[in-house]
């Protein structure tokens, strides 16, 4: 297996299972600077539809004025939402932010939160994660309807925009269909980051692994895979490597980020997880690591004060950031528009 | 005169960010700039913001925070317009989603009220309850919503529910989503386990607990535009604060009296409903400079494609072949056409276009000053002493509580008034020189609403 250029990839959920949800926006902009201080490169932050606590992107929101560099990745529902909702308020995080949005798709399965919605009954993991690729497709094509430089303010003629450069999507799905274009002008990454779990357990016990992975194989540009050890960890990236190249996607697929349950008791475990990850990312089993700590409030300065010199030390984390994007910090490039591609090539 | 034995009632004041229409001036030429540059003054040409640019919302929010405005109000898009089947591109397009820029703001602002318009057509209660008391906990209790309700089946092309909303059915629906989002945040956790909620309605079923915990207002600041009478009905029985249109102090006073006397029978006080008409300003230094800049802005916001396109809106036909500084066409409207869509549909095209004609002939206008004069008008003109006095009667005479103030420019357009004549309102003893309270409820004097009690 080919190593890795790119140093590895570092992320820490602001969330922990055990821990409840704070309200306060101090809370959270206290933790995402304290991370941005480690220069990592993003900060997830989970959310459910029925869940207990504020609106995951509502929160990055609130924090993105008071960070500067740090990637914002809050997740979001897609089953009883809207797609057109869930598109432009993705979009509007990467324009307040200034290019550090991304978006971890996540579903809903459950007859509970159905009934919050009440419009229809809940469905299986293979049908709303099917659902959930179409909410990426259409997200992604309402993203690219601005071209641009669709905006022309052209005074001679009076126009603001140059109508040729916005575009209908006209999507239509197995569940929804969007007409177009976005009312959001494309945002400054051109796709914010599409983050996909494959293995997640959000949402109840989980039945759709294979439907995850698809989705994570064809739209993402990270997956996060749950994993104790190096082998299950390379064995899933093979997998949506594999998985991905099916359909179509150029070598390098999404990036495989392994997701590890992480609790510091002391500065001697700051150390040895260094260690750790030096040592799964030398077997080239993952393109870098999102930690899920056991309590950020007591963990998050342990890694940045013990874990995050050490791996400076053996140059596998950035002493500053060099980019002002989330794409740029992961070593992604900026899409361009697949409306203003296939107009290139149509002259 | 005998003096007023009441007391002098306080200006509420909202500045709306520029919307996507014709209102707002994006070509910028220099005469349009606001009199008095901001401090540490701006290049030519800097106030040609963007509208979407975060830098643009920050500026026009702290520029109210600094005025001691009640709120920041965003209005909502949720498809653009069209006309002849085409995008429509004469003004400004674009826009980001509302509460995502709510909450981005609450970082940059500390007291100033988060106002957004979100459609309770194309949204679900349980989810749209959630995101505003993700708001008001992000912002402290600065959270307001302004509720519409969308009929057409163009935006409906958007979202899954697709098409239609009866218009019949608009305010019931606006009722009952709004009824079960009160349900939603009084069963918050507040210290305690949450309640359950079971709701079942004509259009809503919503069982199940919510997860966010009692926000700081309780429930947000609501606001509702409309001026039909289910609309007024629906504002009187919930709302608090009313959007309205009527900027004339004749057509002003009949609004405000018409809806505060329907207060009482829901049980409600006449300061318990905020009466806000949005307004435009001009300033100028003096009365004339102010007159003569008000004609340019009016001149640079219906350029003679705009005006064309106006014109099109009401005859139903195209009009393209026309001189825009030539006389109108003596073509009558087309009943059913339609050109335009995403607008708001002209009810009689007959009876307009007959008042523009009669109007064009006796002034001997042309189309472009016909649909100029037609069009609105700017609401407030003059120097800064004397648009503080109009405003302050306005208020004085109960024809408003307040104004939500629209500039023409992005995004340094509220400033001229945040420097000029927000000192003399404060002067006169009507507009706070300080914020008392934290929370968007205090500064509109509304009182926090009760959580009832447990009924189980």
């Amino acid at each position: 297996m080919p190593e890795p250029h790119h140093p590895p990839r570092l992320a820490v959920a602001l969330d922990a299972p055990g821990v409840p949800p704070r309200h306060d926006a101090a809370h959270y902009t206290a933790l995402a600077r304290l991370a941005e201080h480690g220069t990592l490169d993003f900060v997830t932050l989970g959310d459910r539809f029925g869940g207990p606590g504020p609106d995951a992107l509502a929160v990055l929101a609130r924090i993105a004025p008071d960070t500067e560099r740090i990637g914002l990745v809050p997740t979001v529902t897609t089953t009883h939402t809207e797609p057109f909702h869930v598109s432009t308020a993705v979009a509007t995080l990467d324009w307040v932010s200034r290019g550090r949005a991304g978006w971890t798709v996540e579903v809903s399965t459950t007859e509970a939160e159905a009934a919050l919605v009440g419009l229809r009954k809940a469905a299986p993991p293979a049908e709303v994660w099917s659902e959930a690729g179409e909410v990426a497709d259409v997200a992604g094509r309402l993203w690219d309807s601005w071209e641009d430089d669709a905006e022309i303010r052209d005074r001679a003629t009076g126009r603001f925009v140059d109508r040729a450069k916005l575009h209908h999507v006209d999507f239509t799905g197995r569940a929804f269909s969007v007409r177009g274009p976005s009312i959001v002008p494309r945002p400054p990454q051109g796709r914010p980051v599409t983050v996909v779990e494959v293995t997640g357990e959000t949402g109840g016990p989980d039945r759709g692994p294979s439907a995850r992975r698809e989705v994570a194989a064809a739209r993402a540009d990270v997956a996060l895979v749950r994993a104790e050890d190096p082998q299950t960890a390379g064995a899933a990236r093979a997998d949506l490597l594999a998985r991905a190249r099916a359909h179509g996607r150029a070598p390098g697929g999404p990036l495989v980020l392994a997701s590890l349950p992480v609790e510091l008791e002391s500065s001697g475990d700051a150390a040895g997880l260094a260690a750790l990850l030096g040592d799964w990312f030398a077997q080239g089993v993952a393109d870098g690591f999102h930690l899920r700590l056991a309590d950020p409030v007591r963990d998050l300065p342990r890694l940045v004060e013990g874990t995050v010199p050490l791996l400076r030390e053996r140059g596998l984390l950035r002493r500053s950031y060099e980019g002002t994007t989330l794409r740029e910090h992961l070593g992604l490039p900026r899409p361009a528009s697949i409306y203003a591609l296939a107009r290139e090539a149509a002259r | 005169m005998s003096p007023d034995p009441r007391p002098r009632k306080q200006i509420h004041l909202a500045a709306h960010f520029p919307g996507v229409n014709n209102t707002t001036v994006w070509a910028d030429p220099p005469t349009l700039r606001p009199t008095t540059a901001p401090a540490g003054g701006t290049s030519p040409g800097s106030a040609l913001g963007s509208q979407i640019d975060f830098a643009s919302f920050v500026h026009l929010a702290r520029t109210a925070e600094r005025g001691r405005f009640d709120f920041f109000f965003l209005a909502e898009g949720l498809r653009l317009r069209e006309h002849k089947g085409r995008i429509h591109d004469l003004d400004v397009l674009g826009r980001p989603e509302t509460l995502t820029v709510l909450n981005a703001l609450a970082a940059v602002t500390e007291r100033l009220g988060l106002a957004g318009t979100v459609s309770a057509t194309f949204n679900e209660p349980y989810e749209l309850a959630r995101r505003f008391a993700s708001l008001d906990h992000l912002s402290g209790g600065r959270a307001a919503w302004n509720i519409v309700t969308t009929s057409d089946a163009f935006t409906g092309e958007n979202f899954r529910r697709g098409g239609y909303l009866d218009h019949a059915d608009r305010y019931t629906r606006a009722a009952e989503f709004l009824a079960t989002a009160h349900a939603l945040w009084d069963s918050g956790p507040a210290g305690g386990p949450p309640r359950r909620v079971d709701h079942r309605g004509r259009h809503f079923a919503v069982r199940g607990e919510f997860g966010v915990a009692r926000s700081p207002q309780g429930h947000p600041v609501v606001i509702q535009a409309g001026d039909s009478a289910e609309g007024r009905e629906f504002a009187a029985s919930a709302a608090d604060v009313i959007f309205t249109r009527h900027s004339g102090p004749e057509a002003g006073r009949a609004f405000y009296a018409d809806v505060k006397r329907r207060l009482p029978a829901y049980g409600r006080r006449p300061e318990d409903l905020k009466i806000m008409p949005g307004v435009t300003f001009v300033l100028g230094d003096t009365l004339a400079e102010a007159q003569e800049r008000a004609v340019e802005i009016r001149r640079q916001q219906v350029s003679p494609q705009t005006a064309l396109l106006t014109l099109e809106q009401v005859w139903g036909v195209d009009l393209s072949s026309y001189d825009p500084d030539g006389p109108l066409p003596d073509i009558d409207p087309d009943p059913h056409g339609e050109l335009a869509q995403g607008r708001v549909r002209i009810a009689d095209p007959q009876a307009v276009a007959d008042r523009w004609r009669a109007l064009s002939r006796a002034k001997g206008l042309s189309i472009r000053e016909t649909v100029i004069e037609t069009t609105g008008r700017q609401s407030f003109v003059g120097t800064p002493d004397s648009v503080a006095r109009e405003m302050d009667h306005f208020v004085q005479s109960d024809a408003a509580d307040g104004f939500i103030l629209v500039p023409h420019l992005t995004p340094e357009g509220l400033d001229p008034f945040v420097e000029r004549v927000v000192p003399l309102l404060q002067e006169r003893g009507v507009h706070r020189t300080e914020y008392t309270g934290t929370t968007l409820r205090s500064h509109l004097g509304l009182p926090d609403p009760a959580r009832p009690a447990r009924k189980d």
